[in-house]
């Protein structure tokens, strides 16, 4: 019997040895040595030294002007976008689920933003929001028809470019939400709100008692991963403002990371390793918050 | 409260949509059920038993006729105005909410001067759960009860609002063969106390026939006998309604009336009064055959089953439509099997003549 697990054991851990190989080799080995990096003070990738040890780094980039910038923006963004793209695409699919004629079309055109490229979309919102010697953009026009002033979206006000990241990621990251939400929706049993209407439940009721906690496990993993994924935000930021992230203060801290490995100002490994360990405590962190919050509100 | 059913028809649209016609799932079904009564509507699975029972609680509508609660014409009404409750066949308890919410749910959904104070509420909350004996559950999740733990949840949140009339439907069907027995006493036993006009769903005969008042039997959407369970078991109307109830099945044989005697095989079986001669099908209880060493009907011995109180005989004739005739005999009598053939008389108050082609029963006064 035992010997019998035993030779089971090692057959298990032989079929999970090609995805350890890779995971340890991709994944594992360098997050480590990221961390390493990120307490050796000056190391040089060409030449593989440094100076000493200690947490100088950690030090310089907390001070960092760019950095605290990249903090603000991403947080910014995390914070606005998460939750309001998670509630617009609540909306849409309990919308799209109570809908009969014409369901799957509008599925489909809904779920378009998903299998776009970033950077196609990117060029789509410079024609709606970008001003150029010739036009104020699409937007801009819409608003002079009601009177408003036109806005440079693009190289304007802080404000005016926060705005055009927050609908160009909550555009982006929708289709999948509302993908997910739709499913999860229509994966409810019917016999719930029967139930729900022979006891006389208004929709509102219905809506809040019964079909949210029922999904709420997918409501609540679309936000892990939407905190996650909004963390990581850097490709929809070049995408709108180009690779020069600081000068136009739009930065995230995956953009300063990039930048400290490669930008102009490039070529420093240590803060930039630095920079990726506080990037990874912070969405830790978060996730950590939120598992324990779901604890209460997510009923499986 | 008194319900009744005025031709009630309901048609849905073909899912295949090459063929145009509807799909009649009820078809005129009337039916008058007295106040304070259990009705079971009993028939095999797509027989429209599950459709008629969604038209008395509202969730559909009919095609047309009536339905009428008391005095009142509810056909247009919705489901949460009619005064009704509904256990379904899954109970659809809300999974993440406890027994206690998920019986004061119904409550907490009036409004108004309907709407009792919160004390209220759980104190009928806590009658409805004290009824069906679930008042120690009442902070549990759905979960963590049994299948007939759930039931019961179910039952309570369905009687919280003392509806006029409960629905059940298919509510053993989710529990154990011996669960089943239980419950099947508790259903009757909570109608009792309540006195409110139940309407059950089942496809099982056995548990309609025990606990019912009135039974109506339905195939193909539409009702082929309405009656008290022992009556219908006696006098069926036809061949579909003598095969669907009774366990073990009645028993039915190719026959034919000649000189108004009646012949299984070559056996002259009974005298039969009033018929010219024709084909019949026979359909013989199990419990009408008496082993006797002159029976006229003589049938090939198969086996002995005994079943403790009861013996039931397996044999085989070449005219019975079952592969196997099942007769039951009392456990003292003394059988032999060992010859050849098997000798049986038949009570004729047991057997049941149905026309050939209607399969309509035949009245032959026996």
């Amino acid at each position: 019997m035992n010997k019998k697990w035993k030779n089971n054991g090692l057959k298990a851990w032989l079929y999970l040895l090609p995805a350890i190989l890779f995971l340890g080799a991709f994944m594992v080995y360098p997050l480590i040595d990221v961390f390493i990096y990120s307490f050796e003070e000056g190391y040089n990738s060409a030449s593989q030294t440094y100076w000493g040890v200690g947490s100088y780094n950690y030090s310089y980039v907390l001070h960092d002007p760019y950095f605290l910038q990249a903090v603000k923006n991403t947080f910014i963004l995390v914070i606005i976008t998460v939750p309001l793209s998670t509630g617009i695409a609540l909306l849409i699919s309990t919308g799209l689920c109570s809908i009969r004629p014409l369901r799957n079309l509008f599925q489909t055109i809904y779920f378009l933003p998903y299998v776009t490229n970033t950077l196609a979309v990117g060029l789509v919102f410079m024609v709606l929001f970008k001003k150029t010697a010739y036009s104020d953009g699409f937007i801009n026009l819409i608003l002079s028809w009601f009177g408003g002033k036109p806005v440079d979206f693009i190289d304007g006000p802080y404000w005016a470019k926060m705005f055009v990241l927050c609908v160009y990621t909550i555009w982006v990251v929708m289709p999948f939400k509302i993908l997910i939400l739709t499913s999860a929706l229509s994966s409810v049993n019917q016999e719930y709100y029967n139930a729900a209407r022979v006891d006389g439940t208004s929709r509102f009721r219905i809506f809040m008692r019964i079909t949210l906690p029922m999904i709420s496990p997918m409501i609540f993993y679309l936000i892990i991963t939407g905190f996650i994924g909004a963390f990581k935000a850097y490709s929809d930021v070049v995408a709108l403002f180009g690779t020069n992230l600081n000068a136009a203060e739009m930065n995230t801290i995956v953009g300063y990371v990039y930048d400290m490995l490669y930008g102009d100002s490039g070529g420093y490994p240590s803060y930039a390793s630095a920079a990726a360990i506080l990037l990874f405590a912070i969405v830790l962190t978060i996730t950590c918050i939120n598992l324990l919050i779901s604890k209460k509100k997510v009923h499986y | 409260m008194e319900v009744i059913l005025q031709n009630l028809t309901k048609r849905f649209p073909n899912r295949d949509r090459k063929k145009r016609e509807d799909v009649i799932a009820v078809k005129n079904f009337t039916l008058e059920i007295p106040d304070g009564k259990l009705i079971g509507l009993l028939g095999p699975s797509g027989c429209g038993k599950s459709t008629a029972l969604n038209l008395i609680s509202g969730l559909i509508k009919p095609t047309y006729g009536k339905i009428f609660f008391g005095e009142n014409d509810v056909t247009d009404l919705p489901p949460e105005n009619r005064g009704i409750g509904l256990v379904f066949q899954n109970y659809a308890l809300y999974p993440h909410l406890t027994v206690k919410q998920n019986i004061l749910f119904p409550l907490q959904n009036l409004k108004g001067k309907d709407r009792p104070s919160k004390s209220e509420m759980l104190e009928k909350a806590m009658e409805a759960a004290k009824l069906v004996q679930i008042d120690e559950l009442m902070d549990r999740k759905p979960g963590e009860l049994s299948g007939g733990q759930q039931q019961r949840v179910a039952i309570a949140r369905a009687l919280v609002k003392r509806p006029g009339v409960l629905l059940l439907d298919e509510p053993l069907s989710n529990l154990d063969a011996r669960l089943r027995l239980q419950t099947r006493e508790e259903i009757r036993r909570i109608q009792k106390e309540t006195n409110i006009t139940t309407i059950f769903v089942t496809h099982d005969q056995e548990e309609a026939m025990s606990i019912s008042d009135l039974i109506v039997v339905m195939k193909d959407g539409i009702v082929q006998q309405t009656g008290k369970p022992q009556e219908v078991y006696d006098n069926p109307d036809n061949l579909f309604v003598a095969r669907f109830l009774g366990t073990p099945p009645i028993n039915v044989f190719e026959g034919h009336i000649r000189d108004q005697r009646l012949y299984i095989g070559d056996d002259a079986v009974l005298d039969v009064k009033g018929l010219s001669d024709r084909s019949v099908y026979v359909g013989i209880r199990p419990e009408g055959f008496l082993l006797q060493e002159n029976g006229p009907l003589r049938c090939e011995p198969g086996g002995v089953e005994v079943m403790g109180r009861d013996i039931s005989i397996v044999s085989r004739n070449k005219a019975s439509l079952n592969p196997a005739i099942r007769s039951i005999i009392g456990a003292d009598s003394h059988i032999d099997t060992s010859g050849p053939i098997i000798k049986f008389a038949l009570v004729p108050r047991k057997v049941f003549l149905f026309d050939h082609e209607t399969e309509e029963r035949l009245e032959t006064g026996l």
